[in-house]
């Protein structure tokens, strides 16, 4: 559960964002998904980014990833400006992520296995070929799945939860110092969720990774962060621990967001004529 | 497995495949069964059909049978080869120009456009008329299918473009691959059946554009076309002599493996495309 | 009170695989739904749910076949139709469905009020195409949506939260009796969902549908939704009643284990850790015997593999579980 939160000042900040900026369009049909936004992630962190769909929240998870690029502003990631490495495998070696859709994420034309195997290409030095293997095998297991049950398998052939829970396999296959998890529980049943949950809490405790989590739930935040982000239309209106963000919101999204859940100990809407 | 019998509960694609693989067998076995002869006369100019010679003989009084199967063969061949040169081409630039979007992409897309307003037709004329004398079957093929490829540059890009934000695709990046692995490996096998039917639709145009150029005078020097014969008979007054002989079957010919074509691509469509198939 | 408009009786439907394998997706459920009601149906992915909605309006489409069973709208069976025949005196005037997502698999290059137009006349050739855009504007204007707006524009151009609308306002608009709305938020976020829901109410209230039928995983959904739950497991219903007896005092081992592993926002709750059920639904292709949920169950005894569970009442509820209590 989260723990307390982490001062900013003693720890070096994987992140950095001064002023971040990300633009499409020009003209009268100029967006702007992410609006000047600062903020520091600190190392070994859970971070929520929490935001209703089109607040900006997957633009600026794609701009930590280096899959987009910042229109003006600086981020950086260890002190170091993204986007300026000779390689881009560079940033990848270090950051990675897990998608919302597991079965749109995966190729379907290639087994599961090979997939993950393939994840070795970002390596410096590729493994032996038996160590890979076993390295899949000890993934695999991780996530609680028997090699054996994947074994030629495609895409199609496995579960939504399964899959997902391929996506994290390579996660543990690559050991990158930060993980972006976009909406990874959205496509995932309500029974399993927890268990997405526990294999990040994991990945954090065990392989001492920076978590960016990114969700629309800001219930499902509460559970795993150590700092809350709330973004509306690419800015963000809010951050603190959880704590503080559920207990005593200071912003009116922040308290849209935690009313629009549906809770079972809470009243959310009402039927008129019936009740 | 399932495509396939899918494939043959479709009235149109069995009557179009039916059709295309009827004139293949005609252009690949007929020399099995009739003797293919193009240089020699039999017979007095434009005889009618008759036992000997079924569909009669032409202005020289070669024998028609031969030279429809000639020509045939090579229509298909300048079809298949300009068809598989301009799906090559197009497929590449369009991929990697969907792919990769931006400066590249607009870049790429004025000059696919710029090509698309040329009238290929008046460039495979002007090529044909400068280079006289080593214009063979060949040549004419590579040069109809470097005129043609902006359609299907144009249709791939579309496709490629609206895969390139998928998650498959971004992972496949921040798994280390580069942009020929990803449109190789990750693009590319999502639109192979599109492609596949770009071919097609290529092909057809390939054998049209033949037909047409052959038909203006600037075929091949050194073969017959389905479009040479109909040029022959009108230059030698065949339709005034009455000699329908002398052109009918091929126009018949050509007309029905273009349709074949056509409607092989329109029902391919309706099983790929789930969409289209309700 | 009123007599019931929608009754499913003992309603038990299969597939048959191309290998002549058969899988009972849905066994034996039987519920009824009075005027006004709302009855929520919860399980994982791969219970039955699904199924169930076919099963319920009647269209069985090969590989799906009906086993036994029968399927009632206001007294008058809906089984035993052809597939076309159904569809034009029975989908979308008696029974319709609002799915997931659908205004995606649509046509995208015609516009909102084109796609509605195809829909009615799929079931009513004789509808004039004027009447039908004059009902609809009506219709969306009655429920509050921004009706020229939205029926000209084309599916790309709306958001996901106004698509799902649409695709509600088109699915009810000949006021069918009974609509199956099979996890219609589940792709929306939790402000578009409310949304969603409200417009979902004001239908009913409205009385332009009679009674819902509202199937879901997330279990505070339907807390707050329906008057009644049902909990689907590998296609029966193993636990059924009100709100107050499933989620807040559940008898069923599954329903305990899926309300264990649910999260709540709620500040006085959200230190309770959430736990995920272990392991899979049971293959349907091989007949079982037992409790299907014996597997999986945290405090299964050893005749609960052996013994066929029935419906039993336990404090007011149905449950099929031999030792709840």
């Amino acid at each position: 559960m989260p723990s307390e939160p982490s001062p900013l000042a003693d720890q070096p900040l994987k992140f950095e964002a001064k002023n971040l900026s990300r633009s499409f369009g020009h003209g009268k049909k100029l967006v702007e998904a992410v609006k000047n936004v600062s903020f520091g992630i600190a190392s070994r962190d859970i971070i929520s980014i929490v935001g209703q769909s089109g607040c900006g929240k997957t633009v600026l998870a794609k701009m930590l990833l280096r899959l987009e690029t910042p229109s003006s502003g600086t981020l950086s990631f260890n002190g170091k400006p993204i986007g300026n490495e000779r390689d881009a495998r560079e940033h990848w070696r270090s950051v990675q992520a897990v998608f919302q859709d597991p079965f749109s994420a995966f190729n379907q034309f290639f087994t599961i296995r090979s997939q993950l195997k393939s994840s070795f290409k970002l390596f410096k030095r590729k493994p032996e070929e038996e160590e890979m293997e076993a390295r899949v095998d000890a993934a695999l297991m991780a996530v609680n799945i028997k090699p054996k049950e994947v074994e030629g398998k495609y895409p199609f052939e496995l579960s939504g939860g399964q899959m997902q829970r391929m996506l994290l396999a390579r996660i543990f296959i690559l050991r990158p110092q930060v993980l972006i998890a976009d909406e990874p529980t959205s496509m995932v049943d309500a029974c399993s969720r927890a268990n997405i949950l526990d294999y990040l809490m994991k990945l954090k405790q065990e392989l001492d990774m920076t978590i960016v989590f990114v969700t629309h739930d800001i219930g499902l935040a509460c559970y795993i962060s150590d700092s809350i982000f709330i973004m509306h239309e690419g800015e963000i209106v809010e951050q603190g621990p959880p704590a503080q963000v559920t207990g005593s919101p200071s912003s009116a999204v922040t308290r849209q967001l935690l009313d629009d859940i549906p809770d079972v100990h809470r009243p959310w809407i009402k039927r008129g004529a019936l009740d | 497995m399932k495509l396939f019998t899918s494939l043959l509960r479709t009235p149109s694609f069995v009557l179009g495949f039916g059709l295309f693989f009827a004139t293949l067998l005609f252009a690949l076995l007929g020399p099995l069964f009739v003797h293919v002869d193009v240089s020699t006369r039999v017979g007095l100019a434009f005889t009618p059909p008759s036992r000997a010679h079924w569909l009669g003989t032409d202005h020289l009084g070669v024998d028609m049978v031969s030279l429809l199967i000639a020509g045939l063969r090579s229509s298909l061949y300048v079809g298949f080869l300009a068809g598989t040169v301009a799906t090559f081409v197009g497929t590449l630039i369009g991929l990697y120009g969907g792919y990769k979007g931006g400066l590249i992409d607009d870049v790429l897309t004025v000059g696919t456009n710029l090509f698309l307003v040329i009238p290929s037709l008046i460039v495979l004329i002007l090529l044909s008329s400068s280079i006289e004398n080593g214009r063979s079957l060949t040549l004419i093929a590579l040069i109809i299918g470097c005129t043609t490829w902006t359609w299907s540059a144009r249709a791939v890009r579309a496709q490629s473009s609206s895969l390139r934000g998928r998650d498959h695709v971004s992972l496949a990046r921040i798994n280390g691959y580069g942009t020929l692995g990803i449109v190789l490996l990750h693009i590319m096998p999502y639109l192979l059946s599109y492609i596949f039917m770009v071919f097609i639709l290529q092909t057809a145009t390939g054998i049209l554009s033949e037909a047409s150029i052959s038909m203006l005078g600037l075929g091949p020097y050194d073969s017959i076309s389905l479009g040479k014969i109909l040029n022959e008979a009108i230059r030698n007054e065949a339709l005034t002599d009455g000699a329908w002989w002398a052109f009918a079957p091929a126009m018949v010919l050509i007309t029905v493996i273009v349709f074949a074509l056509y409607i092989i691509n329109t029902s391919l469509e309706g099983v790929f495309n789930p969409r289209l198939r309700k | 009170m009123s007599s019931p408009i929608f009754e499913v009786d003992n309603l038990r439907a299969h597939y048959l695989t191309r290998f002549g394998q058969k899988i009972q997706a849905v066994d034996g459920v039987s519920f009824s739904l009075k005027a006004g009601e709302i009855l929520g149906i919860a399980g994982e992915s791969g219970c039955g749910k699904t199924t169930l909605v076919s099963a319920c309006m009647g269209l069985y489409i090969p590989p799906l076949h009906l086993s036994s069973g029968d399927v009632r709208i206001e007294g008058k069976s809906i089984i035993g139709m052809n597939v076309e025949q159904n569809r034009r005196d029975i989908l979308g005037r008696k029974i319709s469905m609002i799915p997931q997502g659908a205004l995606n698999s649509l046509n995208p290059t015609r516009k909102v009020k084109d796609l509605a137009t195809d829909m009615i006349l799929s079931h009513d050739e004789t509808a004039d195409k004027r009447q039908v855009h004059a009902r609809l504007r009506e219709r969306f204007r009655k429920l509050g949506m921004p009706a020229d707006d939205v029926l000209n524009s084309y599916p790309v151009q709306l958001p996901a939260g106004m698509k799902q609308r649409v695709v509600i306002g088109i699915s009810t608009l000949l006021d069918p009796r009974v609509v199956i709305a099979d996890e219609p938020t589940s792709a929306l976020d939790v402000s578009t969902q409310k949304a969603v829901i409200r417009l979902l109410f004001e239908l009913m209230d409205q009385g332009i549908i009679g009674s819902m039928l509202f199937i879901t995983h997330e279990l505070p959904l339907l807390r707050h939704v329906s008057n009644n739950i049902a909990v689907m497991y590998a296609g029966e219903i193993v636990e059924m009643g009100t709100i107050e007896q499933v989620i807040f005092d559940p008898r069923m081992p599954y329903t305990q284990a899926l309300m264990g592993s649910m999260l709540s926002a709620d500040s006085g709750h959200r230190d309770q850790k959430p736990v995920s059920i272990e392991g899979a639904p049971p293959n349907l292709a091989h007949p079982i015997q037992g409790c299907r949920f014996a597997e999986r169950c945290p405090v299964a005894r050893p005749d609960c593999k052996e013994n066929q569970q029935v419906i039993r009442i336990v404090k007011d509820r149905q449950v099929r579980c031999q030792y709840a209590e």
